[in-house]
Order: C-alpha cells, then structure tokens, then sequence
C-alpha cells in the first residue's frame, strides 16, 4: 500500500464511481440472500449455498471497491498476507470442525 | 484507483515510509483479528446447534430488522469511501461532515445491536441459557465491541482533524480506521449470512 | 469496593509459600534500596524504562526471562523434592493444593515468561542491526509489548503472596478451569496472565514482521537475510496466526467463568473438547515459536565458530519454512486419547512424523556446516553440540510419540515430560543460552567470562541427563505426570536421580550468575573494542559493542549472505563514509510503561472483581493511546555532527584495538 502523489483531476470521480458500484453490488448482494432466507420457499441445502455464495462475492466486491485491493506491486504483500491468512483459517476451522465432529459421533 | 494507505500525501521521505509501514502493519494485525473471529466462527459452528431445549435462531431473529442493521452498516462503509476521497483531496470540511455521518450511522447499528440484545434478555433469551445463544451473543457481540471501539477511534480521529488539519500522519491513521472500519463491515456480511440467514433457512 | 480481595486472601497458613513471599519481597527491597544508594533511578529511568531503543528493550526482555527463569526453576526443585521424598505412603512437605499450583505455575512461566521474554529479546537485540536497520518498524509499540510481558509476570508473582496460582496445569483444561470446580482466583490469574502477555506477543509478531519485510538494508534480498532473522521471520508469522487462537479461547473461558455461558461446560450445551481443540491449536504453533529462534542461534553460531558458511543456506530456508507450515497442522497429537477416532488421528500422526523431516534437514546442515571446518570451542559452540547430540533424542521420542497406538500407552506419561523436557531444554533453552553467551557482548561491550561459562554448560548437560533420562524409563513403567505421591516402590531410586539432576542443574545456574558477576567485576578488561569479539559473518558484528543509537552511521550496501564476512574479505569493511547526515531517532516515553501498568490494574481487577479497578485500568489504556496519537512529533534529530563524533571515536578505538597485537582469544582456556 505506498503512498502516492496526490491527484485531484479524474480521480475524485473515479472515487465515486468505485464507492457508488461497490454499494449498489453489495446492496444486491445482501438483499438477495435475505429474500432467499425470508421466503422458505428454496430447500435448505440450496439456500445455504445461495446465502454463502452471495456473501463471497459481496466479500470480493468490499475487497476490491472499498479497500482496494488488487494485483498491483504495493499490494503483493498484503495480498500474500490474506491468502495465507485465509489459508490458516480453512485449516484452523476446517480442522476444528472434523476433529468435533468427529468426537462428537465417537463419544456421544 | 488508489488503496486507504495510498490517500496520504507524498511528504518527506521518512513520513512516506512510516505511513506505508504503518498500513502494512496495520494490515496485519487485521489479519490476526480475521483468525480470531474464525475461532468464534468456529465455536459457533460447533456449539450453535446446542440449544438445550432452548430457542433455536428463526425462533429469535428479526431479519427485516437486521437488513436495517446491515444497511446502515453497508451505507456508513460506503461514505468512508467519499471520507477517504475528501481526504486526498485535502478537503478538511468535507472530511469532518462525512465522518459525522459515518459516526451517527455506527452508532444507528450499535443501537440496534444493543435493543435486539436487551429484547432477547428480558424475554428470557439469555447467553446463559444455552451454547447455541452463548455463542451468538460472544460472536455478534464482539462485533459490535469492535464497532464501538472504531467509535472511539473515529471521535478521537475527528477531534484530531479539526485541531490539526490534515497533516502527513492524521491522513495516515485515518487510513488504518478506514481498513479498520471495512474489515468489519466484511464481517459484518459473514455475521449476517452464516449466524442470522443461514439459521433462518 | 474491593471484589473478593480482603486481607484473608494472603496465605499465612503455609510457611512455604509466606516463605517465598518473604524471600521474593526481601530481595525486591533490597534492589529498590541499591538503586537508591547508588542514585540510579534517574538513569535508570532514561536510559531503560522509557527507552525506544530496541537493544535496550532487548535486554530488557532477556532480564525479564533470566529472572522468571530462577522462579520457573525453583518450581522444579519443589517439585523434584517432593516427589523425591513422597513414596510408599509418605505424603512428602507440600500439601496437594499447593503441588498442583506449583505444576501450573512451572509450565505457564517457563512457555510464556521464560521462553517468550528470551526470545523476543535477542529477537530485538539482533535483528535490526542484522538486516542493517536502524530499529524496528515500530519503535513505541516495541516498548508496549515489552511492558505488557512484564505486567502478565508480575500477575503470575503476585498470586504467590495474594490468592493463589491456578490448580489446573499450564494448559487449563474445562470443566476443571470452569466456574463450578475452579472458583477460586487461580485460574483468573492464569488466564489474565496469558491474555496481556499474548497481546504483546501479537504485537510484537506485527513488529517483526514488517521490519523484516520492509526495512532491509539496500541489496539484502530476503534469500540473503542472516538464519536468524529468517528464523525470526518464521516465528512471528507463527505468532500472528496462533495467538489469536489463545485470545479467544481464554476469552470464551473468561465468558464462561465471569457470566455463566455455555462454551465448555458440561450441562446446557457446551463442549469440554472444543477448549482442548483451540488450545493446542495454538499450543503446537507456541512450541514452535519457542524453538525456532534457538535453531536461528544455532546456525549464527555453528557457521561463526566453524569459521565457514552455513552449509545448505536454501535448504535451510526451506526446511524452516516446511517446519513453519508443518506446525500448524499437527495439534491434534496433543489429545490422541481423547475420543477421536482412527481418520483423524492417523491424519496427525503422520503430519507430526513428517516434521522430523525438515528438522533432520537441519541437523544435517549443522553438521555439514563443522565437517572442515576451523572449530573454536567458545561457550556458545559448547551449548551447541550439547544440542546437537541431545536434542536428537528428544526429537526421537517424539516421533514416537507421534504413532498414535505408541501415544496411547504413554499419554500424560514422564514420558511425555521427558520428550518436550528434553526438546524445550536442549532445544530451546541451551539455544538461549548460546545466543546470551554469543550476543553478549554485541550488547553490553564486554564479554562473559569463558571459564564459568563452561562450567555452568558441563552442570546442565549432566544435570538435564541426570533429571531426565529417568524419567523416559519412568514413564514406561507407568508413573503418570502430576503426581503428588505414588506408591510404587521401583519408582522412588529413580526419582531420587532426577532430584539429583536438578542439583545439577541448580548448580549450573549458580554459576551462570557467578559468570555474570565476575565478568561484569572484569568488564574493563574484557572489553569488546572492535565490536566483532568472535570474527562474525553478519552485520550486527559491524557496530561497536554496544553499537550507537542509530546502529548504523550509514546503511550499507548488502551484495550476498554473510555480508559483513563479505565486507572484510573486500577490506571495505569499517570503510568511513564520505559524509554523516542527521539521523532522526524515537524519543523516550513513559507512555509504554504506562500502558503495561494499566493493563496489570485491569488484569488484577478482573481477577478479583473489583470492577472499577478493571474499569479503570482500560480507560488508561485507551487514552493513553489516544494521547500519544496526538503527538506527531515523537521523534528528535541526531545532527550530523553529533554522528560523526560518536564515529570517529569509535575509528580511534578500532585503530588502537588492530594496531596492538591480537588479544589472546580467551575462550580456548
């Protein structure tokens, strides 16, 4: 994340422009998976796909409108550090739950 | 488009280095914060469907009422955006005006948070009653303390930029607060979706 | 108005315990009252407890550890004693209630007020000046870190003399650390202990990281960076990562126990397994974390002392990053017993048989790093092939540990207390002490004395021998860890042995603070005037002892591994540079130390229930926080002048030190 020169002309609105997408994206985005919820209509395996699907995407959209993360040289190193992160996280929770699960069906 | 970190002025060499140091680092301990709520995750999925002949989630949650949480979460994240423009741009007043608006939309869902709390105690519905409700209220809860803090943070940033204009190292934390202020919103979206939605589906 | 504290809570009924109370307060008294004769408080207070200076909070930290570490071992004499004397029917002098805080306190203090302190202060100590930076990333958050460490220390000692330690064992397993069976403070003290030190451990992972990663010398690429500071790379992404798991583990246990919630409980639907799961989920990356560091040490010194390049710099690399990733994949080795069936444990049996791999890796490399060489025999290189030869077979009792059948007969075991025993000490700690006996005297400017030196490294080797070898056969004959007394008679010879060892090991300590008073009794005439005592290869040994404020006068240019060897092959080493520019350096602040003291009033409060007290401490912390952001001019202006002052005396002393004959290089006595 370097910092750079400051540069009022076509950024400003660039800005807005980000900020506008990002908040109508992640308007839809949370309005879809409630409807999904609220209308019981969708059998459950499917809407919990729906609702974790809708929240990944609406995550992206937040990663790249609001903080704007992308592939660009300053940002290797924060990228690096969220896929790791991320990593970590899929095997922390991931392990919990099989390993719970697991001696739960073992010793209830 | 630029990054939060990026919305502060080249200065002195040193000061550029120390702001770019200062949003990697605090990039990091965001990363930590991300582990530690994947362990309340984690015990939410694990415990959460412990309820020990207690209420189970669609029993007690009110989703139009947490859509209007969200969005007033979802809107306070997108003007820090605008907050964050202002601020490249040098505009102090823009700046304050936004952050005002930011603010009274923080405390709007930590409102919220705390009636929908209030109004599952007094029906009974305490963290004690069960791990189902025990983790509910620590995993949402801990968000919400998290928001209050960035409250503090975002009085003591508002004060500090009336007094002191937007200099090399105030537009540098208000970087932070901004990442800050994201990252809980992102959150926020996996709150909604895997403890609130997900329960009610 | 003052929660569960009141005068009852000191404990008069045991001699034992008022005993160290009084010795522990006689001996602070005693400090207090020297400082003041000697009027050195307003130094003190300048130069070290409002200090920035990464070496000066290094040293801090590695006191800190020195200090925790005489507790931690007195703890072990306890408890050796007792079960030396407890056999056949006798109940041996301390009662059960005060063994198992004893036990508790032993483990908590050596992992997290030992282990961590030491190492986070060579960490500190090294790493700038290795990397040719002039501090860390984050100069006052380096200082908060130092002074939470202290604060959970201080929680740890309090609890001795007001209340009591937890019961329940270094890892706190529920329901026992619950609220129904653990009223009493003991475990508060534990959890708030760990909770303050794990917050400075997280920052201090922050700290690091982006030191190594941002403020390397020019040219030094990270496949270039000095073992040690890799190691340290290594260690704080393991940090950043595990630690948080504590944080909310002992947070859940705090919900838990303060407001009657349900994570890990036995009723209403809690789950006691799922506490075991999140602790070693970061209590297998904390053993790594403790480790790392001292392999860091080991290659320093084994590549120095063998006058040679570390062998197989890349495979080092990676080994140590295939033992980073490795580690976290493992924890459930922790509780084989405890329920899961076959799939799980055999997926964590083979990942912790495969960590042996990367770690052979580097045995091997330290081998190979000797073969051909020009071996010193200095202290550090002493403690080092201690290592090597004892290290190894605890690393094999650990892979034995890690088939799961083998584990099931030999779980909470002294087998077990053998195996980590036998790594923490070998490993860890004999590492530790390389790196004091190596570094010192880069941060004091003299060195330590050989002679004691080694006598207190010849204690410890047969002391640890002594201590632990039996408890391995121990642990195949049955004797379970924990105990208060036993009645099996085979037992008791061998137990009288480890006693023994621990007199060993006593005396080794005894003359390692011997060593420590006689050579700062000879500093003027051990002085380190070249700054590079043991012909170093990294950039650390290019400062003088103890290197200036700024480390470096100028950043130098890094072209490969060893750079300083590098430097002194070429002769451009010491080269003075063509002109000084000012230098901009952190000042002092109190604000660190104020922050550590009111995360101890907050930690105490929670112990005791005296909210306003916790209420208080939190507030302080806040705005403290909030009042050190308002001061954006934090730092103060070294001219040019002043730098080429300090430098050229420092070229007077060199050329003085190389134009008078080669000092004899005392440790060959």
């Amino acid at each position: 994340m370097a910092a750079r020169r400051m540069d009022t002309s076509g950024t400003e609105s660039r800005g807005w422009h980000s900020s506008i997408v990002g908040f109508v994206l992640s308007l839809f985005l949370t309005a879809a998976p409630f409807a999904l919820a609220m209308s019981g209509r969708m059998s459950r395996p499917i809407a919990v796909a729906g609702i974790a699907s809708a929240a990944l995407v609406q995550i992206a959209v937040h990663l790249k409108f609001f903080l704007h993360l992308r592939d660009s040289p300053s940002s290797r190193w924060d990228i690096l550090a969220l896929i790791v992160t991320v990593l970590i996280i899929i095997l922390f929770v991931g392990g919990s739950l099989w390993i719970m699960h697991n001696l739960n069906y073992r010793m209830m | 488009m630029r990054n939060p970190a990026a919305a502060i002025q080249t200065g002195e060499h040193s000061g550029h280095e120390t702001a770019s140091n200062q949003a990697f680092g605090f990039w990091i301990y965001i990363m930590s914060d991300l582990v530690l709520f994947s362990v309340l995750f984690a015990t939410f999925a694990v415990v959460g469907g412990n309820y020990a002949g207690g209420p189970r989630g669609k029993d007690i949650f009110d989703l139009p009422y947490l859509f209007g949480e969200t969005m007033l979460l979802l809107m306070s994240s997108t003007v820090f955006g605008l907050a964050t423009l202002a601020a490249q741009a040098g505009r102090r007043r823009a700046v304050l005006w936004r952050l005002a608006i930011i603010f009274l939309l923080g405390l709007g869902f930590i409102a919220m948070e705390i009636g929908e709390f209030r109004g599952m105690i007094l029906a009974g519905n305490r963290p004690e009653r069960s791990a189902f409700l025990s983790a509910f209220f620590t995993l949402v809860g801990t968000h919400g303390v998290h928001v209050l803090l960035g409250l503090v943070w975002m009085a003591a940033m508002m004060c500090q930029i009336s007094v002191r204009g937007l200099t090399v190292p105030v537009r540098s934390r208000l970087a932070r607060l901004g990442m800050f202020w994201h990252f809980l919103d992102i959150l926020w979206i996996g709150i909604f979706s895997i403890v609130y939605l997900m329960g009610v589906a | 108005m003052f929660g569960k504290l009141s005068l009852s809570v000191i404990p008069f009924h045991d001699p034992i315990v008022m005993g160290a109370v009084g010795g522990a307060t006689l001996a602070a008294v005693v400090i207090l009252a020297l400082i003041t004769r000697y009027r050195k408080w307003t130094y003190l207070w300048r130069e070290w407890v409002t200090s920035l200076d990464h070496k000066r909070i290094g040293v801090m930290y590695v006191i800190l550890a020195l200090v925790m570490l005489l507790r931690g071992l007195s703890d072990s004499i306890l408890m050796r004693s007792q079960q030396a004397f407890a056999a056949g029917g006798s109940m041996g002098y301390l009662g059960p209630d005060h063994f198992n805080q004893i036990f508790s306190a032993h483990g908590s203090i050596m992992i997290v007020f030992m282990a961590m302190p030491f190492l986070v202060g060579l960490m500190n100590i090294v790493v700038p000046p290795q990397i040719g930076a002039r501090d860390v990333a984050f100069p006052f958050m380096n200082s908060v870190s130092l002074w939470l460490t202290v604060a959970g220390a201080l929680l740890v000692m309090v609890s001795l003399g007001l209340g009591e330690f937890s019961k329940a064992g270094w890892s706190g397993y529920t329901s026992l650390t619950g609220k129904q069976f653990s009223p009493d403070v003991g475990v508060d003290y534990w959890i708030w202990a760990f909770q303050i030190a794990g917050a400075g451990s997280i920052l201090t992972s922050i700290n690091f990281l982006v030191t190594i990663i941002r403020m390397r010398a020019p040219g030094m690429r990270l496949m270039q960076m000095p073992m040690f500071t890799w190691t340290t790379l290594f260690t704080s992404i393991l940090m950043v990562f595990a630690f948080p798991v504590l944080t909310a583990a002992l947070f859940l246990l705090t919900l838990d126990r303060l407001l009657g919630m349900h994570f890990f409980t036995n009723e209403l639907g809690g789950n006691m397994m799922m506490y075991v799961n999140l602790f070693w989920t970061w209590g297998h990356p904390e053993v790594y974390i403790v480790v790392l560091p001292a392999f860091g040490v080991f290659s320093e010194v084994v590549s120095t002392f063998s006058g040679k390049r570390l062998f197989g710099y890349t495979s080092m690399v990676y080994a140590t990053a295939g033992i980073t990733i490795l580690s976290f994949t493992v924890w459930v080795h922790h509780f084989f017993t405890m329920g899961a069936g076959p799939a799980v444990n055999i997926f964590f049996g083979i990942a912790t048989m495969l960590i042996a791999i990367p770690t052979g890796v580097k045995i091997y490399n330290w081998l190979f790093t000797m073969y051909r060489g020009r071996i010193r025999f200095a202290t550090p290189m002493y403690w080092t092939l201690g290592f090597l030869m004892t290290f190894t077979i605890g690393g094999m009792a650990g892979v034995l540990l890690a088939s799961p059948p083998a584990d099931y007969v030999v779980h909470n075991s002294l087998f077990v207390i053998a195996h980590f025993h036998n790594v923490l000490i070998a490993g860890t700690l004999f590492g530790f002490f390389a790196g004091y006996s190596y570094w010192f005297p880069k941060a004091t400017g003299f060195r330590l004395d050989e002679k004691w030196g080694k006598r207190a490294f010849w204690c410890w080797l047969t002391g640890f021998y002594l201590a632990f070898m039996p408890l391995y056969l121990l642990g195949f004959m049955g004797m379970p860890r924990r105990m208060h007394h036993y009645v099996n008679p085979a037992w008791h010879p061998w137990l009288i042995v480890a006693a023994g060892g621990t007199a060993m090991i006593l005396m080794g300590v005894l003359f390692q603070a011997i060593q420590l008073a006689v050579s700062i009794k000879h500093r003027h005439s051990s002085r380190d005037l070249t700054g590079d005592p043991w012909n170093g290869r990294t950039l650390e040994w290019a400062t003088s002892s103890p290197p200036p404020p700024y480390n470096f006068a100028k950043i130098p240019d890094v072209n490969g591994i060893d750079a300083f060897m590098d430097m002194k092959e070429k002769g451009t080493a010491y080269r003075e540079p063509d002109r000084y520019d000012d230098i901009s350096m952190p000042e002092n602040t109190a604000c660190g130390l104020i922050i550590g003291i009111a995360a101890f009033v907050l930690g105490f409060g929670m112990v005791w229930h005296i909210w306003w007290l916790a209420i208080l401490g939190t507030l302080v912390i806040v705005f403290t926080v909030i009042v050190r952001s308002w001061n954006d001019d934090t730092g103060y202006t070294m001219p040019a002048a002043e730098v080429e002052g300090i430098e050229s005396r420092r070229r007077e002393l060199l050329a003085s030190a190389f134009a008078h004959a080669e000092p004899k290089e005392g440790y060959e006595q």
